[in-house]
């Protein structure tokens, strides 16, 4: 049993099956937000309710020809999408959806808030790597893009998941939300944080008004312009775990984790992601995208000093309260 | 580092075949150039061989958006040619068609701006409410697109008091949808960040390089063929010609959202003066020999036919200045010094119609004087001997990085 326990929390739950079956569904219930925000109708056929249409679009990509560049590095070109998809994945492991146990071992431990935000952080450096090697203008300024915009929303992302880490006195994930199960209205203390994380995650993601890597109309698939078929679609996979494990680090940080075991845990996971996911939905209908100086520019100005104001106010709440 | 990148003929942002060739530093556009001809359609030479009747149909093809402007452009020329003097009421429909295409052509390139800045909302939402311009054009011309409204000597169809009333409560659905997009373009802080100094144009560079239309007009200079020279019925109806002062990107679609409640009013002020009578008068087949320069304010700026008449029942010549080509120079100068994300913008702002543009064009070599026209099959010959002579082998494909 114990050994079946963590192949369970690897293959299972929060492991490969749900997240695929999961982040599918994300992207599905994203989609159909996002169009209706847009006075669309979004995906209808494949499925009730189209719910079906990302997991079709997958096995579309599957069955595409796969190109790679004359000139890119062949090993290097393929490995890539393969190593930030099972970096992603291995990130969903820490958070703490199962209370999976109270003493530290390879899933739960101090500092693992660290280790998930790292592990968020290198899927960028692979798009990077993957705009670089595709020997395309494109997706080469699409790479750069990549890179100058990590240097804009990490900081205030991680200055903002260590402010409700500092009120709770732990770096473990499970000790935070287990901080703020028991005391509810501090969750109120780090508005100004989950605003500044929600802002920080749509950039993480690439998506409206932060899509600045690939944005289409100007340099057509960014640093994804080369890669097709199967390399896409494990691509586009990651992209959408990223955002369930984004969205999953989000509530467990600032809105008080998933309490109650397996199943009503299963349930709060579900109910807060898929919040998380909506107000990134909206964020996504209701801005256009801004320029890669704007982006810096912003996150300079407004996002990195609003994070160490948080930072404060976290130590003065601090004080008070113990 | 500088590197030259070629965008398009093939590209996201491009609905139409057109390259943009441009030397790039990092982010910004150092230099740029534009290469035509992707998508040359020999209008010109099919109108030769035409009957003036049947060039109406043709002219009308030049340009899918704004189709009733050339056909109108092309009508008024031929009238002049004939001396013909159109039906009042005629006239009136005609101006009311020109206008119902304004307002769908300006809310279409709405949607391409918001579309081009990344704004999906703006797009959708400014293409539905095109639906209610489409479905009024739809009604009274039985087409969304080719209205085939004009004939020689007024309108082949006339507007009846339910289709009055119908287009008048349209109206007020899309008056108020159209100050929501005014606010919205001049409150939502990333759309406006992305609209706001990009691709300045100054007033003497705009006069200068021969800008028209919304491009010129937002650098400050009131050029309109309808006020300076009007043309159907523009010179008994009230309206202003709208201007801005900012020459970059928001203020050209200040101007058109401006002029979309311009279009409002004339096309009220037009329904409410409906005068009685006939729609057409009786045009003669022939016209004897002259030429005309022929005017027309398109959405997109001046539109200019040139036509020549021999005294048969074809033209012996048809020339079509698209107002597109016209600002092309505009163009590039607004490029320069630019962002790459801003180029999608300051291409979309001058409403590029590239087909309509397209035009043949003979060159004699400075040297000698000859000039050369070559077949297709020459053509064939010579790409095919040209890449004989490439050698597409692995290690010769340049990668500078």
């Amino acid at each position: 049993m114990a050994i079946l326990k963590p192949i369970l929390y690897i293959l299972v739950y929060p492991g490969l099956i749900f997240l695929m079956v999961y982040s599918t569904f994300c992207e599905w219930y994203d989609r159909k937000l996002y169009a209706r925000l847009q006075n669309r109708i979004g995906p209808l056929h494949t499925g009730r309710s189209g719910i079906l249409q990302p997991v079709a679009d997958i096995i579309k990509l599957f069955a595409k020809e796969d190109i790679v560049p004359e000139k890119a590095d062949k090993a290097m070109f393929t490995a890539l999408p393969i190593f930030a998809l099972a970096i992603v994945c291995t990130a969903a492991l820490y958070l703490p959806v199962w209370h999976y146990t109270e003493a530290a071992s390879f899933i739960s431990f101090p500092g693992d808030l660290i280790v998930v935000a790292y592990l968020l952080t290198l899927p960028t450096l692979i798009f990077f790597l993957a705009g670089w090697h595709s020997t395309n203008y494109f997706s080469a300024i699409g790479g750069v893009r990549v890179l100058t915009m990590l240097f804009g929303y990490e900081i205030p992302l991680l200055l903002a998941l260590l402010s409700p880490a500092v009120l709770a006195d732990s770096w473990r994930l499970l000790e935070i939300a287990r901080f703020f199960q028991n005391k509810p209205l501090l969750m109120l203390v780090n508005v100004i944080g989950f605003v500044i994380a929600l802002i920080a995650l749509q950039a993480k993601l690439e998506r409206v008004p932060f899509d600045i890597p690939h944005a289409e109309t100007e340099i057509i698939g960014g640093q994804f312009t080369e890669y097709s078929g199967k390399k896409l679609a494990f691509f586009r996979l990651l992209g959408d775990i990223e955002m369930v494990v984004g969205a999953g680090l989000i509530s467990a940080v600032f809105l008080g984790g998933f309490p109650g075991g397996l199943l009503p845990g299963l349930a709060w996971f579900i109910i807060k992601t898929l919040f998380v996911i909506s107000l990134l939905a909206a964020m996504r209908a209701a801005t256009s995208r801004i320029r890669i100086d704007q982006m810096i520019h912003f996150s300079w100005r407004w996002l990195a000093p609003l994070a160490v104001l948080q930072l404060f106010i976290v130590i003065i709440i601090k004080g008070m309260v113990s | 580092m500088e590197y030259k990148v070629a965008l398009g003929p093939q590209h996201p942002a491009l609905h139409e075949p057109i390259s943009i060739r441009m030397t790039l530093d990092g982010e910004i556009i150092r230099d740029a150039d534009l290469k035509l001809g992707y998508n040359h359609r020999g209008i010109e030479k099919l109108a030769e061989s035409r009957t003036y009747i049947q060039n109406l149909y043709l002219t009308e093809r030049i340009c899918g958006i704004c189709s009733f402007s050339h056909q109108t452009c092309y009508t008024q020329g031929v009238e002049k040619l004939m001396e013909l003097v159109p039906a009042r009421r005629g006239l009136y429909i005609r101006t009311l068609v020109c206008e119902l295409e304004r307002v769908h052509s300006h809310l279409l390139w709405l949607g391409v701006a918001g579309q081009e800045a990344g704004f999906e909302s703006f797009f959708m939402y400014t293409w539905r409410d095109r639906e209610v311009v489409m479905d009024i054009l739809d009604w009274i011309s039985g087409n969304r697109v080719h209205y085939s409204m004009n004939t020689f000597g007024g309108v082949r169809r006339d507007i009846d008091e339910l289709q009055k009333k119908k287009i008048l409560d349209s109206l007020g659905l899309l008056k108020s949808r159209t100050e929501y997009y005014l606010n919205l373009a001049a409150s939502e802080p990333t759309f406006l960040g992305r609209l706001a100094g990009v691709g300045k144009l100054s007033k003497e560079t705009a006069i200068a390089l021969c800008a028209v239309g919304p491009t010129l007009r937002a650098s400050g200079v009131p050029m309109d063929v309808r006020k300076d020279d009007p043309y159907a019925v523009y010179d008994e109806v009230p309206f202003e010609v709208c201007t801005a002062d900012s020459c970059d990107v928001l203020g050209r679609a200040v101007v058109r959202v401006k002029e979309l409640i311009q279009s409002y009013l004339i096309i009220e002020f037009l329904l409410k003066n409906l005068p009685e009578g006939p729609i057409k008068v009786k045009a003669p087949r022939k016209v004897k020999e002259n030429e005309v320069y022929s005017r027309y304010e398109a959405p997109r700026g001046e539109n200019v036919h040139y036509i020549k008449s021999n005294g048969s029942d074809k033209p012996e010549r048809l020339k079509v200045r698209a107002p597109t080509l016209a600002n092309y120079a505009a163009t590039i100068a607004m490029l320069k010094n630019g962002f790459i994300a801003d180029i999608p913008l300051i291409f979309a702002a001058i409403d590029p119609c590239i087909c309509c543009a397209e035009r043949l064009v003979q060159l004699d070599s400075a040297r000698n004087g000859e000039s050369r026209v070559l077949t297709f099959s020459q053509l064939r010959a010579m790409a095919n001997q040209r890449y004989k002579n490439v050698n597409f082998k692995k290690k010769d494909i340049a990668w500078p990085f």
